[in-house]
């Protein structure tokens, strides 16, 4: 015990001496580089290496090329917790570019939050998030918002008067949109004729499908990820459930449409932004990141590229590179042009912007319509 | 009344899956009496080969009964591979040590293949190719029977006889209950036990590469963690119905998936994994042979 504690004691300084270097800015991110929802994480970590390539070509931050430190969770709590205190205690990293599932990030934002190194998430939606602490921030709405997005449009553009719900009990994010959508749409008038649970990871639906069957529902709600929603939109028209299917934007990713086939198709969820729109900030997005990945992002993409303009910004207005300096700086972000919307980071370090509603109509992904806050 | 047919239909339909899995576990444990956990992880290789073929072919959108068969064959023999490679590798060479390592190392086995399927197959979803087109055979009052729950019932039926054909009437199958019951005497008879044990498992893994086709067909979603659950329900099926039982696997299988069923539907979905493992601790504790199972003592 002796013996390691005197070795430990000698390690320490060296490890902690030869990973300052001078001429770069260490950032960190980590997300989901494998696991069952994968491709969320790949596409976020797109987005980030885009925006720091773009900014590195340009001349870096305060003239200090960016090094983007990557850990993969593997789609677990622990593995998002260990890759965080990683990334601070052994890279050094002045801010963390979060995960994208709100699960994940509340199990890694306490210690950032600890360490005092600000944390911008992407793509959490679940409202704990950001509750976490003052270096806690991120460049999405949140869930209460996406479930009133969907009430609202179901009872006010598809005319719905009985919904049922299907969420995912096993996920933060899936229950709250779920939560939020009854409650909106109590409010809004309309029925919710059946409130049913499934886990991540199932892959027989069928009896929860049959029992919302015979509750003939005008709409479904299954704000779950698009692994599971493709095989239950699958089982739903293989009962001869013809309701449209509605979501959140857990369903973004093309993998949806592969697994649900044309079972998908026609059904409508909330999401961050659309390649239909004609902002050129978002067609030049679209156009650099085609370019360099030869594929179409999709919105966890762009929330990548946006949280990792928005961190660069604030580190080059900081007046240091301390966790504090980039903190306060990060909080004053208002008005930012992005890709996905016009960003003003609240009070509650939230985004404040605008949702677009999305059919899915095989690979492509139809505008319908955009709902403000 | 309606749903109550439909749930059936659907219960059976999912514990005629389990059965296929279930399967392979009864006739591991029957001849070694070993518990083969990385029986369900072969099944996972078994999806990714028939997976891999079918887009390597360009059969992945065409749809018919010889895409079927061809990936059955191709699933099958990819399954049996690597039963006999699995066979030979991990377990024979311990064939004469303790029960417990045999056990350790079956669990180490699935281990590597999950996670070592991760790496080399990437962790994300894929999408297993459209075997067949789904259509109805029967429909009344709003119940539909779909081509997809008769194909697994009838395949995983068909399994349990032609199992039973080759235990009871088969020369094989002879050699196959000799060892089981003594392995020892049955050399001495002039059954060569390494044959036999390596031929139960290339045919306990074949069943695992039809069951791997079948559930793509039904559930087109593969990923390297898939046989995780498939196996440990196919599991407790096999002791519910008594393990080293080929009717009992088919009958626990069934139960399980009808329970699991009417679970979801009559009580909530979140029950459904803390039944199928309420289900092995009441069997262990009140009928600890299974339901057709022979009590018998074990020295492990």
């Amino acid at each position: 015990m002796k013996r390691l504690l005197l070795s430990l004691v000698l390690v320490l300084p060296l490890l902690a001496g030869c990973t300052k270097k001078d001429n770069v800015i260490t950032i960190g991110e980590y997300d989901s580089m494998s696991g069952s929802d994968a491709t969320f994480g790949l596409s976020s970590n797109k987005g980030v290496r885009l925006a720091f390539d773009e900014i590195n070509a340009a001349g870096g931050i305060k003239g200090k090329k960016v090094d983007l430190k990557m850990m993969d969770d593997q789609g677990k709590n622990e593995e998002a917790a260990s890759a965080v205190t990683r990334l601070i205690t052994s890279n050094k990293v002045v801010a963390i570019i979060g995960g994208v599932a709100s699960g994940r990030s509340k199990a890694s934002a306490p210690i950032a939050q600890s360490h005092k190194v600000p944390f911008v998430s992407p793509a959490s939606t679940n409202p704990d998030v950001t509750k976490v602490g003052d270096y806690v921030f991120r460049v999405c709405f949140i869930d209460p918002f996406q479930g009133l997005v969907m009430a609202k449009f179901a009872s006010e553009n598809l005319k719905v008067k009985k919904a049922a719900v299907l969420r995912d009990v096993k996920n933060d994010y899936s229950v709250g949109l779920a939560d939020v959508f009854v409650q909106e749409f109590k409010k809004r008038g309309g029925e919710i004729v059946t409130d049913l649970s499934y886990q991540a990871g199932d892959i027989d639906f069928k009896a929860q499908l049959t029992q919302i069957r015979s509750k003939n529902p005008d709409a479904i709600y299954v704000p779950g990820y698009y692994t599971e929603v493709g095989l239950i939109a699958q089982q739903a028209r293989q009962l001869g459930i013809k309701a449209p299917l509605l979501g959140g934007d857990g369903w973004d990713s093309d993998k949806l449409s592969e697994i649900g086939k044309e079972a998908i198709n026609g059904n409508y969820y909330s999401n961050h932004y659309t390649t239909e729109s004609t902002d050129p900030a978002v067609t030049e997005f679209i156009k650099k990141f085609k370019a360099k990945y030869n594929e179409t992002p999709d919105a966890l993409a762009a929330l990548g590229y946006d949280a990792a303009k928005i961190l660069a910004a604030a580190i080059e207005r900081a007046p240091d590179l301390s966790g504090q300096a980039i903190r306060d700086e990060l909080a004053k972000t208002k008005d930012f042009a992005g890709v996905t919307g016009k960003i003003t980071l609240n009070e509650n370090r939230d985004a404040v912007k605008s949702a677009v509603v999305i059919q899915v109509d095989g690979k492509n992904r139809k505008f319908i319509t955009t709902i403000t806050p | 009344m309606q749903d109550f047919v439909q749930h059936l239909i659907n219960g059976i339909s999912l514990g005629s899956i389990y059965a296929l899995i279930a399967l392979g576990y009864t006739m591991v444990y029957g001849i070694l009496k070993m518990i083969n956990f990385a029986h369900s992880d072969v099944y996972m290789v078994g999806a990714f080969a028939a997976y891999y073929v079918a887009r390597w072919m360009g059969i992945d959108a065409q749809p018919g009964i010889g895409t079927l068969i061809l990936l059955l064959c191709v699933s099958m023999v990819f399954c049996s591979i690597l039963g006999l490679l699995i066979e030979r590798l991990a377990y024979r060479p311990l064939r004469n040590s303790p029960k417990l390592n045999i056990l350790i190392t079956a669990i180490g086995v699935s281990l590597l293949l999950e996670y070592g399927g991760q790496v080399v197959f990437g962790a994300d979803p894929k999408v297993f190719p459209e075997v067949m087109k789904d259509f109805v055979i029967f429909s009344a009052g709003g119940i539909e029977l779909k081509s997809f729950d008769v194909t697994v019932l009838i395949v995983s039926i068909l399994a349990m006889l032609g199992l039973q054909f080759l235990i009871y009437k088969t020369k094989i199958g002879k050699a196959m209950r000799a060892v089981s019951s003594n392995p020892g005497v049955a050399s001495l008879m002039g059954v060569n036990p390494d044959r036999v044990i390596a031929f139960t498992f290339v045919v306990g893994s074949a069943l695992a590469g039809v069951g791997s086709v079948l559930v793509g067909m039904k559930y087109p979603k593969i990923d390297p963690l898939m046989g995780m659950m498939i196996g440990l329900k196919a599991f407790v099926a096999a002791v519910l119905g008594g393990i080293g039982s080929v009717g009992g696997a088919v009958i626990g299988a069934l139960i399980m998936g009808l329970s699991e069923e009417m679970v979801v539907a009559y009580l909530s979905s979140t029950y459904r994994d803390a039944l199928a493992f309420g289900i092995l601790i009441v069997i262990l504790i009140f009928k600890p042979a299974g339901i057709l199972g022979k009590y018998s003592v074990e020295k492990v």
